[in-house]
């Protein structure tokens, strides 16, 4: 394989997996925190996009509309949070699940009900929408790098957040014990509050940034929320920097496999087969890498529970 | 006593009487980034349907619409649901060939005649052509056969293609490659409904080829249009599409990058004849936007049924009759595209165009044609229909 | 007992009765219940019975149709090679599954047999000779033998309904057995069960196995029932359906699984089908997505759970 095409299908992993992160940080602090699953985390990355792509149209600008649907879809995370998830908190985990599958239905009705069945149009800012000359000779999406930037800088601001502040260290505290945490005093309430507006909102960048590479669709949460719940549980439930690794695992290996493996099985395939092997094999073997984690090492990579 | 209802069954049939209103099962995807060309086809269609009174061939017409999101299973169940629930004895709409060719035998046992406006997989038309089944739009592989010849026409050294992973696609593949017939640099499938091409487009890049054909409809090839010019490769691969490809509903997600691109097309904006000048004034009467090949497809169909019921008298249980007037319609109406004739395997025989994309008068962009790359082009497979 | 007599004449006479209505199209409609009560019903076995929460369940119940599908089009077509080959395999896939699976716990648990799930799904995905993503249409349904055409919606629909019965008869006996019990206790309470001695393990193992066995079987209905399988039904949306048709009904109760198909598959016929609701009719998956949040808050016992005399 040739250096350019390695290059690219290494910065592609990279968009792809920090992407992920943004989604996967959020989940596994509320999966770590608040001892529950939220399978309704989707649900707000697919709100964090539609709300983008109105915001867009009513504004005018990508990049005044950008905080705007930060801000919004924290506010409904949060709404949701103190009406409906707070009482699931107490709940086993099989109700989390069915409570929060119910909400997926209800979210994307709701959103199909306001926008319609069809996608709409969220376009990437203007002046980002061509490509940028990287040293080496090769051109490359200048909108991508963008997107690679703020993953980056989302990623050392959650990491400064949480490791040097004392919101982040409450956050940790109640992650690796919770009822020690209550205990010394922590408002808890607010702190669960807080820490799932938080995650609204990185959820909502990502499907922010990703609505003009792929589509603003209902039912856009599904495909991307399991990868989310693999990467945690690579990663560690409760840890960031669990989430950071195992977010970047699972992109390398999902992009590797779309882009090496077809190549490989060429050779051997009639093209069909061979460019629907690639996929579903790096698919397999990101669950396959799942299973081995939750065997062998099932608390994860950085686990967070003291 | 089940006999005696499948007696009475028997009678009945055997009666065969006129039908004396139209109920049309319309199953499509009409949901998703997909559902743009469902969307197209279906305004097309009621336009038609409107414009004739609600009464398609002199019949008073229901329209009910299944939304099938692209979902092959989906499809399926609603074609049973339409059949045996609702009691149509008419089909159309299907957009996928994937959910085509899932729903194909429930509609086949239904014996209800089947108007494809979109979606005329050679797995139907060629060995396993069928009565019941008629196209008012095209064969499968057409477009890509006409980009095919419009490529050797360009004189392209060798072909990279890319096209999504399932039966129309590989029709796209197969169907460009016979009209080409030169060398073939790769053969790429993606997965149907991918968004995102990065990995696809880096190897494209890697691969530097002569040209690049791209059969990516609806929101697969908004995307993929998009990422090719954000990428800085449109202005290193000279890119020949489909019409599908390129049409209204791609250009007004676009927009100006796609300025420039050829593409081939049974239908055209700007062609010339009177028909057209009526359907295209009427549809942005209607619906206040240009209309693409799509919508035309929708139209036509509608045009079709209309002649055919009218002049088989309503008799559309009457299966001998009823095809041999769905046979004969293109002769009795007027579409939009030209006068084209049905091949006996049912499926039209037409002229294809080349197209690009330009600004009219008006400073809107449209897809004018700009001459004609094949003439009278059928389906290739039609020679393996061993019907009458 | 009286109760379950009556049940069985009124699914005897329901096709009778839609025929004699010309509304042949709910026969079809009542098959399909009668094929996912039965994957509840195993659903309920693992999950209400025996506590463990399986997210790949799908994988069995997908497995199944996929045998039957994969036979049948390879020319293979008499049900009596492909409907036990479907047990076979599904049973098979969920000792394996099981084995490995049942080393965890809890969420991790839940998370392994989802991989597992998915990773099936990538697996026929992947097979592009048997259709992959476009999936693949059975030439025909299975050929019963004995002058017995299963292409009637008649005959078809009670032959499930038979194989149906069969099937809660010897969940039934099950559950009321001895390892019924131990399998609840162990629910209950794992330490103590292990400190009386039970091989919980091996308790929990055969559990899965026959569990997943049953789902291979309402798999191999199900490709019949729609001439068709793809790798849709091996999803873990799939999965989380057939978990949501046990929580409605209610988890643990017998006739939990059963319940919650009928009320679940109605529902979405009712609202999806409705002329009534007209154009609303496209979002019929709110009012249901509400309701099965209403139940999962309020009456966690689900609907077989309020009707209870006692409680469980």
């Amino acid at each position: 394989m040739s250096g350019i095409l390695f290059l690219e299908q290494s910065l592609n992993s990279l968009q792809f997996g920090l992407m992920l992160f943004l989604l996967a940080a959020g989940l596994t602090l509320v999966f770590g925190i608040m001892d529950m699953i939220n399978l309704a985390h989707g649900s707000l990355y697919m709100i964090g996009a539609y709300l983008m792509a109105e915001l867009v149209t009513q504004t005018g600008s990508f990049w005044v509309a950008l905080p705007l649907a930060l801000v919004a879809t924290a506010l409904v995370g949060a709404a949701l949070e103190v009406s409906l998830l707070r009482t699931l908190y107490e709940r086993d985990h099989l109700t989390q699940v069915l409570a929060t599958f119910a909400i997926i239905l209800i979210a994307n009705e709701a959103v199909r009900m306001i926008w319609g069945p069809q996608s709409i149009m969220l376009n990437a800012p203007a002046g980002l929408t061509g490509p940028v000359q990287l040293p080496g000779g090769m051109q490359y999406a200048s909108y991508r790098l963008a997107i690679i930037g703020v993953g980056v800088l989302v990623a050392l601001v959650l990491y400064f957040l949480v490791t040097k502040t004392r919101v982040g260290m409450l956050v940790r505290a109640g992650a690796s014990n919770r009822e020690m945490a209550v205990a010394m005093g922590v408002n808890i309430r607010r702190l669960f509050t807080a820490v799932f507006a938080l995650g609204a909102a990185l959820c909502a960048l990502a499907g922010a940034l990703l609505g003009p590479i792929l589509a603003v669709q209902v039912g856009m949460g599904e495909n991307i929320l399991i990868l989310a719940f693999v990467v945690i549980v690579i990663g560690g439930i409760g840890s960031i920097r669990g989430a950071f690794v195992g977010s970047l695992l699972v992109g390398l290996v999902d992009t590797m496999g779309r882009a090496l493996l077809p190549i490989a099985f060429a050779k051997m395939f009639p093209p069909q087969v061979a460019s629907n092997l690639g996929p579903a094999l790096s698919s397999i073997m990101i669950y396959v890498l799942m299973a081995a984690v939750l065997f062998l090492r099932p608390q994860g990579l950085f686990p967070a529970r003291g | 006593m089940r006999m005696i209802w499948a007696a009475a069954a028997a009678a009945f049939a055997v009666n065969a009487q006129a039908a004396n209103e139209l109920k049309i099962g319309y199953l499509s995807t009409l949901s998703g980034p997909a559902g743009a060309i469902g969307v197209e086809v279906r305004d097309g269609f009621n336009l038609a349907v409107k414009m004739a009174g609600n009464k398609l061939g002199g019949l008073p017409t229901e329209v009910i619409f299944a939304d099938d999101t692209l979902n092959p299973e989906m499809g399926k169940q609603l074609a049973e649901r339409l059949l045996k629930r609702d009691r149509v004895n008419l089909m159309t709409g299907v957009i996928f060939s994937n959910v085509m060719l899932a729903a194909w035998p429930t509609i086949q046992e239904g014996k209800v005649f089947y108007i494809a406006p979109n979606s005329t997989p050679t797995r139907i038309t060629g060995e396993g052509c069928n009565p019941y089944f008629v196209s008012a739009s095209w064969p499968n592989e057409g477009h890509h056969e006409a980009a095919g010849h419009y490529a050797k026409s360009k004189g392209y050294k060798s072909m990279y293609l890319i096209a999504p992973n399932y039966p129309a696609g590989k029709d796209a593949t197969t169907g460009f490659k016979r009209g080409f017939g030169g060398t073939i640099s790769a053969e790429v499938y993606t997965k149907l409904n991918q968004l995102d091409y990065s990995a696809e487009l880096a190897q494209i890049r890697a691969a530097k080829p002569a040209a690049l054909y791209a059969f990516l409809p609806g929101g697969m090839g908004i995307n993929f249009i998009k990422q090719f010019v954000a990428g800085g490769l449109s202005a290193e691969v000279p890119l020949v599409v489909p019409g599908f490809a390129a049409d209204q509903d791609i250009i007004r997600a676009v927009g100006e990058p796609m300025l420039g691109i050829f593409d081939t097309s049974h239908w055209a904006y700007d062609l010339d004849n009177d028909a057209n000048r009526k359907f295209v004034a009427a549809f942005e009467k209607e619906y206040k936007r240009i209309p693409s090949l799509f919508a035309e497809q929708g139209y036509t169909t509608a045009l079709l049924i209309d002649a055919a019921v009218r002049s088989a008298k309503g008799r559309i249980e009457d299966v001998p009759a009823f095809h041999k007037a769905l046979m004969a319609a293109p002769g009795r109406m007027k579409s939009p595209r030209g006068d084209f004739k049905m091949a006996h395997n049912g499926t039209p025989v037409q002229d294809y165009y080349l197209r690009v994309v330009a600004k009219d008068s008006q400073g809107r962009l449209v897809n004018k044609k700009i001459g004609t790359v094949v003439s009278g082009l059928g389906d290739f497979w039609a020679k393996d229909c061993k019907m009458k | 007992m009286k109760k379950i007599v009556i049940l069985a004449i009124v699914a005897c006479a329901f096709p009778l009765a839609m025929h004699a209505l010309d509304q042949g199209f709910y026969i079809s409609f009542a098959t399909r219940v009668l094929i996912y009560a039965m994957a509840a019903a195993s659903l309920n076995l693992v999950l209400g019975y025996g506590g463990m929460v399986s997210f790949g369940h799908a994988a069995f119940f997908g497995a199944g149709a996929y045998i039957v599908g994969i036979l049948t089009f390879e020319g293979v077509t008499s049900a009596w090679i492909t409907w036990p080959a479907a047990v076979a395999v599904a049973a098979l896939a969920a000792l394996v599954i099981g084995a490995l699976s049942l080393r965890t716990r809890g969420v991790y648990f839940i998370m392994i047999t989802l991989a597992f799930a998915q990773m099936m799904y990538y697996i026929f995905v992947s097979m592009k000779a048997y259709g992959g993503d476009d999936g693949l249409s059975l030439p025909r349904r299975s050929s019963l033998g004995f002058g017995v055409d299963l292409r009637n919606d008649f005959a078809w629909y009670y032959v499930v309904l038979f194989l149906l019965m069969i099937i809660l008869y010897l969940l039934h006996r099950l559950v009321h057995s001895r390892f019924g019990r131990v399998i609840e206790a162990i629910r209950e309470n794992e330490t103590r069960a292990a400190a009386i001695g039970y091989p919980v393990y091996r308790y929990r193992l055969a559990c899965f196995v026959i569990s997943g066995a049953i789902a291979g079987l309402a798999g191999a209905l199900i490709a019949n029932q729609t001439s068709y399988v793809s790798p849709a039904i091996l999803h873990w949306v799939q999965s989380g359906t057939l978990m949501i048709m046990v929580i409605l009904g209610g988890v643990g109760r017998f006739w939990g699984g059963p319940v919650g198909a009928a009320v679940l598959l109605t529902l979405e016929e009712v609202f999806s089908g409705s002329k009534l609701l007209g154009p609303y009719a496209l979002h019929w998956q709110l009012p249901v997505g509400a309701i099965l949040l209403a139940v999962v808050l309020f009456a966690p016992r689900g609907i077989a759970g309020a009707f209870a005399k006692r409680p469980q």
